[in-house]
C-alpha cells in the first residue's frame, strides 16, 4: 500500500476552497464524542450534533460538504466502525 | 494500491459478539483512548498482509485485556505480563503463524519485565505492540514503570519521585542493548502525522515477522484520557508535548535490512524412529544372560557402595544394577545426590532381587563396598550378621572390626594401577564381587560395561581391571574362610 | 527391551512416546535431569526444548504451546512449582492440557534438595487461585515415571485439564529397569485449539468470564468435569489388603518402603496391607471407605507434616481410627522405623487394650 494518507495530510494548505469529490459517513450511534476527528479535520467539515445517541454522547456529524477525503479523521478515531471516508464520491 | 474507501478493517469482527452488553459495534475503550486507534492500525495492517487466518493475537492484562473481542483471528488471553512467554510457546509450535503480543506498560515493563527481556533476547520471531500510556489504566490510574517524574497518579499522589520510585523505564532503549532484536521504534498517537508514522511502524513490525526476520517491538505513546483525568483532545496534546519529550520518538534500532530470514523445517518421525532414538530398539541386547546358581547367603543382596567422589562409586552401582537387569533380576539403584556428593563422599544403594523390590533404600546392608576408610568407619556397623564387606585395602589400612561378617580385602587401587588406570578401581571391586557372589555371569558384566561405558577407549582397561579383581578372588582361595575372624589383612 | 533409566529420564521417554512435542523448563535440583534429558531428546524427535527465563516463563510457554493443541510439558520442584501456580491456575481456567512434573524436595522456602512430600497440598488441592483441581498422578517406580507420563498426556487431553506428576527426589533420582511402550499413534484432534489456521481462527483461549452467572456456570462445568474424573480415573494398588486389619497408606517412595514394611510385618504375623494411591486426585476415597469395612485401623505415612492423611480422614469420616507417621526435611523413614511403629499399633489392636486410641493420632517422629 502506498503512503497515500501520509501525503494527503500535508496535501493542501487551503483545502476548503477546492472542490473535492469525497465525503465522510459517520455512524452517530457508535460515536463517543471524543472530538479527536474534529480537531484534525483541516477543512473543518465535522461538527458535534445536538442530538444524543443511545450511549449518551453527542455524536459528531458531517456538515455535508467540503470533505477532501484525506482520511485523517478515520485514523485518529479510536472507534473501529464510526467513520467511513469515501475518497471519491461513490455510494458504497 | 490506494483504497477508495477507508472503513472498519476486515480483520476486525463485523460484530463484537464476545463483548458483553447490547452494544456490540463499539469498543469497550473510553472516549479518546489510544488503544482503539492502535487496534485499528493493527487490523488494517493484518488486512494488508492477508494474515488474518494465520494470526494469533495475545491479549494482555490491562485495558486491552479484551482485545480478543475485536480481532478476527486466533485469540489467546495471557496472564499479566506473560504474553511474550505465551507468544514464544505459540510461535515455536506454529512457526508459520503470525504472533502478536499486545501489552501495556504495566504488563510489559512492570510485572512482565523478565518475559519481554528474554523473548527479545532470544530474538523470537514475534511482533510486540507496547502501549505506553504512562499509567495503569485498567486498575484506576496507578503509577506505571513509565510514569514520568512528578506525574501524579493514585499511587503517587504527590508526583512520582526519583528517590522513591526511580526513573521511568525506557523500554526501547533498554532492549536496544540486546543483540537479537531486529526492529525497535517508538511512535506516538497524536496528530495525523504521528499516527501515520505509527501506522507505518506497525506495518513494518508485522512485515518483519511475515518475512521471518525476528523480533520487532513498537512502543506506542498512547493517550489515556481517563487515567490522566483530562479530555481526549488534551490527552493527545499531553502525549505530544510532554510524553514524547521524555520518550524520544523514532527508530531506536533497525537491523531489518541485514536480518536473515530463518528457515524452519519440521520433520516427521515414525514410531520406529522415535523408539530407536529413545534407545528402545538397540539390536541384540534383548536377550537375558542366565542367572547362575547363587549361594543362599549371597541371594537378593542389598548393597551399599561408598567412597570418595571420583572413585566411580555411582557408576559401579549402575554396572551392578545393569548386570542384574540383564540377568533377569529385579534391581534398583539409588544415589546420594546433591551437595553431599560435592562434599567429597559418594555412596549409592543397589538392590538385586528375585522379587519385586520395595524400599530402594539400603539400611541393613548385605554387601558393603568400602572404597575408602571413612566409608568403612561409617557403614561397617550397618552390615548384617554374615554379610559381606569388600574392603579396598589399597586405601584402608585397618582391619574390619566385626568378626561376624565375611570380609574380602582387595588391593583394588593397586590392581587398577597395574592395568594402567587408577580410575578402574571400581571395576576391580566389581570383578571381586562377581567372582565371590557369582550373582551374574562374567560375560554379562562385560556386556553391560560395554553397553554403558561412554568412552570406548576405556573399555579395554575396564575389562582388564574387572578380570584382575575376579582373578584376585579366585586365586586367593584362603579368603573364603568360614572363620571370619581369621581373615588375613594384606 | 529393557533400559536402565533414572526416574527423571524415564518421564521424558514417556512424554516423547506420548507425542509430547515441547518442553519448557527452568533448572532446579532434584528435577534438573528432566530438563537435561529433554534437552537431549526433544531436538532429536523434531520437538522444542527451551530453557525458559524462569518457571513463570516456562509455564506460560506451555500455556501458549498447549493453546495451539501441542502436547507440552514442564517440570520443576517445590520453589519452582510455587512460581508456576499462577500459570497453572490460568491453564485450569482456560482448560489447557499441560503436563507438569513436580519432583518434590524439602521445604518451606529454599529448604533443601532432599526428598519430601510436602507439595501434596499445593498440587492436589489446587495451589493457585480459584476453584480448580489438577489430575495428579503419583509414580512410585521408574517404570511408572514413564507409563504415568503417557497416561498424564492422555488424561490431559481427554479432560482438557492440566495434569501433574507428583513424586519425590528419590523416584526422580533412582534408576530401575524400564520397558518402553510403543509410541502413542493417535493423538486426539482438538477442535478448540488456536491453530493459526482458517478452521480454528474463531477460537479463543481465555479464563475470563466477566458475567457472574457465566463464571459460575464455567465453574460448575469445571466441577462437573472433576466429578467425572473422580468417577472414572481413580487408580491405586493394593498389597495384602484382603485380610488386613491394619491398612498402611502411602504414595511415591513411601509406598515402596511400606511394601517392605508389610513383607516383614506379614512374616511376623501382623495382618497389615498396603493401599497405594496412584492417582492423588482423584483420590481413592471409595476404596478406602470399603477397606474400612474389614480393617480396624489405618496407618498413613508421608514425608510431610501430614497432608494426604487429611484426605484419608475425609474418606473415612470417622469410620475407623487413622494414625499418622511423618518425617520431614528430607529424612526418609526406614523400613525398621515404620515397622516398629506398626508393631505397637498391632499389639494394641490384639490386646484390645485401646492402646491405639491413646496414641496421638498424628506424630512426626517417634
Ligand atoms: C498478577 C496480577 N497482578 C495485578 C493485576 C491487576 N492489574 C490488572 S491490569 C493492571 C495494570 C495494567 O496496566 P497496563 O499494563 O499499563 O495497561 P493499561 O490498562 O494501562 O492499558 C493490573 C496491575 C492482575 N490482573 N494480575
Ligand atoms: S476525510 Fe475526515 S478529516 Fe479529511 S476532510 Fe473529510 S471529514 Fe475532514
Ligand atoms: S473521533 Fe470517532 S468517536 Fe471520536 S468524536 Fe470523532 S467520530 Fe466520534
Ligand atoms: S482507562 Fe485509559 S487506557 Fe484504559 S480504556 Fe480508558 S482511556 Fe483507555
Ligand atoms: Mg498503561
Amino acid at each position: 500500500m502506498s503512503e497515500l494518507n501520509l501525503e494527503m495530510v500535508n496535501e493542501d494548505p487551503n483545502p476548503v476552497k477546492k472542490k473535492h469529490n469525497a465525503r465522510v459517513e459517520i455512524d452517530g450511534e457508535l460515536c463517543k464524542e471524543c472530538l479527536l476527528c474534529i480537531e484534525v479535520c483541516a477543512p473543518d467539515v465535522l461538527k458535534v450534533s445536538e442530538s444524543l445517541n443511545k450511549m449518551g454522547y453527542h455524536p459528531v456529524e458531517y456538515i455535508g460538504d467540503g470533505c477532501t477525503g484525506c482520511g485523517v479523521c478515520f485514523y485518529v478515531c479510536p472507534e473501529p466502525g464510526v467513520i467511513r471516508v469515501f475518497k471519491k464520491n461513490k455510494v458504497a | 494500491m490506494a483504497k477508495d474507501i477507508l472503513e472498519k478493517p476486515e480483520s476486525f469482527y463485523k460484530v463484537f459478539e464476545r463483548k458483553s452488553g447490547s452494544n456490540k459495534l463499539t469498543s469497550h475503550y473510553c472516549p479518546g483512548c489510544g488503544h482503539g486507534v492502535i487496534h485499528k492500525l493493527i487490523a488494517e495492517a493484518m488486512d494488508e498482509f492477508g494474515i488474518g487466518n494465520r494470526s494469533v493475537f495475545i491479549s494482555p492484562v490491562g485495558c486491552s485485556v479484551f482485545a480478543y473481542y475485536y480481532f478476527d483471528c486466533g485469540n489467546i488471553q495471557a496472564p499479566h505480563g506473560r504474553a511474550p512467554a505465551v507468544a514464544t510457546g505459540v510461535k515455536r509450535a506454529l512457526p508459520d503463524s503470525i504472533v502478536v503480543s499486545y501489552q501495556g506498560d504495566g504488563d510489559l515493563a512492570g510485572i512482565g519485565g523478565n518475559e519481554i527481556l528474554h523473548a527479545a533476547n532470544r530474538g523470537e520471531n514475534i511482533t510486540v505492540f507496547f502501549v505506553n500510556n504512562a499509567i495503569y489504566g485498567m486498575t484506576g490510574s496507578q503509577m506505571a514503570p513509565t510514569t514520568l517524574i512528578g506525574q501524579k497518579t493514585t499511587t503517587t499522589p504527590y508526583g512520582r519521585s526519583v528517590k522513591n520510585e526511580g526513573y521511568p523505564i525506557k523500554v526501547c532503549e533498554l532492549l536496544s542493548s540486546l543483540e537479537a532484536p531486529v526492529y525497535l521504534e517508538r511512535v506516538a498517537i497524536t496528530d495525523a502525522k504521528n499516527v501515520m508514522k505509527a501506522r507505518k511502524a506497525i506495518r513494518k513490525g508485522l512485515q518483519n515477522q511475515v518475512e521471518g526476520k525476528g523480533f520487532s517491538l513498537i512502543e506506542i505513546l498512547s493517550p489515556c484520557p481517563t487515567g490522566w483525568g483530562v479530555k481526549p483532545v488534551e490527552a493527545k496534546k499531553w502525549v505530544e508535548e510532554v510524553l514524547a519529550k521524555n520518550f524520544q520518538l523514532g527508530v531506536i534500532k533497525d537491523k531489518t535490512a541485514e536480518a536473515v530470514p530463518e528457515v524452519i523445517e519440521q520433520k516427521k518421525f515414525t514410531s520406529e524412529e522415535i523408539s530407536k532414538i529413545l534407545g528402545a530398539s538397540k539390536n541384540g541386547s534383548d536377550f537375558l544372560y542366565d542367572k547362575p546358581d547363587v549361594k543362599t547367603n549371597y541371594q537378593n543382596p542389598r548393597i551399599k557402595i561408598s567412597g570418595f567422589g571420583g572413585q566411580g562409586i555411582l557408576f559401579l552401582g549402575q554396572l551392578l544394577s545393569q548386570s542384574a537387569m540383564r540377568s533377569g533380576y529385579h534391581t534398583t539403584w539409588l544415589p546420594s545426590y546433591g551437595p553431599e556428593m560435592r562434599g567429597g563422599t559418594a555412596n549409592c544403594h543397589v538392590i538385586i532381587s528375585n522379587n519385586r523390590i520395595g524400599s530402594p533404600l539400603v539400611t541393613e546392608t548385605d554387601v558393603l563396598f568400602a572404597m575408602n576408610l571413612p566409608s568403612l568407619d561409617k557403614f561397617e556397623n550397618d552390615v548384617r550378621k554374615d554379610g559381606l564387606i569388600l574392603v579396598n585395602s589399597s586405601l584402608i589400612n585397618r582391619n574390619v572390626k566385626r568378626n561376624d561378617v565375611e570380609v574380602l580385602y582387595v588391593p583394588a587401587t593397586e590392581l587398577a594401577d597395574e592395568v594402567g588406570n587408577t580410575k578402574a578401581t571400581n571395576l576391580v571391586m566389581l570383578g571381586a564381587y562377581a567372582a565371590k557372589s557369582k550373582i551374574f555371569s562374567h560375560d554379562c558384566v562385560l556386556f553391560t560395561a560395554n553397553e554403558t561405558v561412554k568412552r570406548k577407549e576405556f573399555l579395554k582397561v575396564n575389562e582388564e581391571a574387572f578380570r584382575k579383581g575376579m582373578e584376585y578372588v579366585l586365586n586367593n582361595k584362603q579368603k573364603e574362610n568360614k572363620e571370619y575372624d581369621s581373615v588375613i589383612f594384606n | 527391551m529393557k533400559l536402565f533409566l533414572k526416574g527423571n529420564e524415564a518421564v521424558i521417554s514417556g512424554a516423547i512416546l506420548a507425542g509430547c512435542k515441547a518442553y519448557y523448563g527452568y533448572p532446579i535440583t532434584p528435577a534438573s535431569e528432566i530438563a537435561e534429558t529433554a534437552a537431549k531428546y526433544f531436538p532429536l524427535v523434531g520437538g522444542t526444548f527451551l530453557q525458559a527465563e524462569s518457571e513463570i516463563g516456562a509455564i506460560n510457554m506451555c500455556y501458549g504451546a498447549a493453546s495451539t493443541g501441542q502436547r507440552v510439558m514442564t517440570a520443576s520442584s517445590g520453589p519452582g512449582l510455587s512460581l508456576k501456580q499462577e500459570g497453572i491456575s490460568y491453564a485450569a481456567g482456560s482448560e489447557l492440557p499441560i503436563v507438569i512434573v513436580d519432583i518434590m524436595r524439602g521445604g518451606p522456602g529454599l529448604g533443601n534438595i532432599a526428598p519430601e512430600q510436602s507439595d501434596y497440598n499445593q498440587m492436589v488441592k489446587g495451589g493457585g487461585h480459584g476453584n480448580y483441581k489438577l489430575i495428579v498422578l503419583a509414580p512410585n517406580c521408574v517404570q511408572e515415571m514413564c507409563d504415568l507420563a503417557i497416561l498424564a498426556f492422555e488424561l490431559a487431553d481427554k479432560y482438557r485439564n492440566p495434569v501433574a506428576i507428583l513424586t519425590d527426589g528419590f523416584i526422580g533420582q533412582m534408576m530401575e529397569p524400564v520397558e518402553l511402550p510403543k509410541p502413542v499413534e493417535n493423538i486426539p484432534a482438538k477442535n478448540w485449539k488456536v491453530g493459526g489456521d482458517a478452521e480454528t481462527k474463531k477460537n479463543l483461549i481465555s479464563s475470563i468470564y466477566l458475567d457472574f452467572d457465566e463464571l459460575e456456570e464455567h465453574n460448575i462445568k469445571l466441577q462437573t468435569k472433576y466429578m467425572k474424573v473422580e468417577e472414572s480415573e481413580v487408580r491405586f494398588e493394593e498389597i495384602h489388603t484382603e485380610d488386613a486389619e491394619i491398612i498402611l497408606i502411602g504414595y511415591g517412595i513411601v509406598a515402596r518402603i511400606l511394601q517392605s514394611v508389610i513383607e516383614e510385618a506379614r512374616a511376623e504375623g501382623i495382618k497389615a496391607g498396603l493401599l497405594r494411591p496412584i492417582s492423588l486426585f482423584p483420590f481413592p476415597k471409595k476404596k478406602i471407605n470399603q477397606l474400612a469395612n474389614k480393617a480396624k485401623l489405618f496407618f498413613v505415612c508421608e514425608m510431610s507434616n501430614g497432608q494426604m492423611v487429611d484426605d484419608v480422614r475425609l474418606a473415612l469420616n470417622g469410620k475407623k481410627p487413622v494414625k499418622f507417621y511423618g518425617r520431614m526435611g528430607g529424612v526418609v523413614p526406614t523400613t525398621q522405623e515404620i515397622l516398629n511403629k506398626l508393631r505397637v499399633l498391632d499389639a494394641s489392636l490384639q490386646n484390645e487394650d485401646s492402646f491405639a486410641d491413646q496414641l496421638t493420632d498424628s506424630y512426626l517422629k517417634i
